[in-house]
């Protein structure tokens, strides 16, 4: 079975690699799924979470703020200036920081904060 | 104990003291830049896939883009000096102004004015000694600076860029700062990052000399190419910044190794001193005794 090499990097460490049947994330014109063979494509990402469907059955969910994904070769890169994985997130402070965000009505932090309450639900 | 060996020991002893200070950060500073190093490395990933994707956006199609195009005519250009916020790195810090009094120097020649941005708070010192217009200025991170650093510099950068000449934007932007090459070797360098040369020799074209495959853009080629640009400026000047900290903690590590070196030099030439002085005292002392007694004896023998 064709297999997506997968390469999630943030701006200072890299985040996740490995192998992966189906790799979903939200693009800002939509939500994208890419498969083996997929067309050679590059778009800018929407803060969100990204689903990685690996070979062996698992699910990978990452948390992306900003950032771009490039595929071509059955080869992909995500490319975030932050990145984390689900299972990095610690859900009581992401709560936290939502909770602040609110009350301070920072929208960037707010967005982030739901970004990865998101992805920690998606991966629980 | 005569006042001369006094002296010595005292001074030996503050010299001692400094040789255990400067011992000290030797040993922090070469910590530091194996920790700096694998920061350098950590994000160079981020930095590769961001220059194939420039490359492929560029080669890809035909956009045109402000950070791109070079223009006709640039009248203005701004500087961005990297350097450290604290002293003690021998000529660290000096040695990057230099290289940007030199750029600066070059650009001026060309015809252009020059805008400068500061990073350290040696360089705002020089600058603001010399009474010299600095556009803008950012302290406090140079040994250990993070992404957040490095975005809040390039964004008013990227931004004076994409403004018009005319309202006072800029048309070329170059960074200053010191490349590591290697523990031992680090060189101040001058980098044009704006408009960007896609056959700059980072960017590696000769990888993939085949045929690239034709990329679907998404939303746009115009909008992956907006959103690409700022990040690949703001990646190149996080890569400056952090070779530059790896290259203050070489220059500091390599300063303090050397005044440990002198310390010991001035250590060993002043115990033998001491020990001279340590000498003349005695000899002048037993040359005082055998004088009393032999005295003492001419005395006695006159007497008798």
């Amino acid at each position: 079975m064709a297999e997506i090499h997968v390469e999630v990097v943030a701006a200072d460490r890299s985040i996740w690699s490995g192998e992966a049947a189906l790799v979903i994330a939200r693009t800002l014109s939509g939500d994208i799924g890419i498969m083996p063979s997929h067309e050679p494509v590059l778009g800018v990402l929407h803060s969100g979470p990204v689903t990685i469907r690996t070979t062996d059955g698992g699910t990978v969910v990452v948390a992306v703020h900003g950032g771009f994904l490039s595929f071509a070769d059955n080869k992909l890169s995500v490319l975030a200036e932050i990145a984390e994985l689900a299972e990095e997130i610690d859900v009581a402070r992401a709560e936290r920081a939502l909770e602040r965000s609110r009350s301070e009505s920072d929208a960037g932090a707010q967005r982030r904060a739901e970004v990865r309450l998101a992805a920690a639900a998606g991966a629980h | 104990m005569g006042a001369q060996i006094r002296v010595y020991k005292r001074r030996i002893k503050s010299v001692t003291a400094t040789k255990k200070i400067t011992k000290a950060m030797e040993m922090i500073a070469a910590s530091r830049i194996v920790k700096a190093q694998r920061q350098v490395d950590a994000s160079s990933p981020y930095a590769d896939e961001l220059t194939r994707a420039v490359t492929a956006v560029a080669t890809g199609s035909n956009t045109k883009h402000p950070l791109t195009t070079e223009v006709d005519q640039p009248t203005r250009a701004a500087v961005l000096l990297i350097t450290s916020d604290r002293g003690l790195a021998g000529g660290y810090s000096s040695n990057a102004i230099k290289a940007a009094d030199r750029l600066t120097e070059r650009l001026r020649a060309e015809g252009k004015e020059v805008l400068h941005y500061l990073v350290g708070r040696k360089a705002v010192a020089y600058y603001s000694f010399r009474d010299r217009a600095v556009t803008d200025s950012w302290t406090g991170f140079s040994d250990s600076p993070q992404y957040a650093n490095a975005k809040a510099v390039a964004t008013p950068l990227i931004e004076s860029v994409l403004k018009e000449t005319a309202e006072g934007g800029v048309d070329e932007l170059y960074v200053v700062f010191t490349e590591f090459v290697s523990m031992m070797t680090q060189t101040p360098v001058d980098r044009r990052l704006l408009p960007l040369a896609v056959s700059d020799k980072s960017v590696s074209t000769d990888k993939q000399p085949q045929a690239r495959a034709q990329y679907e853009f998404e939303p746009s080629a115009e909008g992956v190419l907006d959103a690409l640009l700022p990040r690949y400026v703001e990646s190149r000047i996080y890569n400056a910044m952090l070779q530059a900290a790896a290259s203050e903690h070489a220059a500091r590590r390599r300063a303090m190794k050397s005044a440990t070196d002198n310390a010991e030099d001035l250590i060993k030439s002043l115990t033998r001193l001491a020990n001279a002085a340590r000498q003349a005292d005695i000899t002048q002392e037993i040359s005082e005794i055998v004088g009393g007694a032999s005295a003492l004896a001419d005395a006695n023998a006159g007497s008798d």
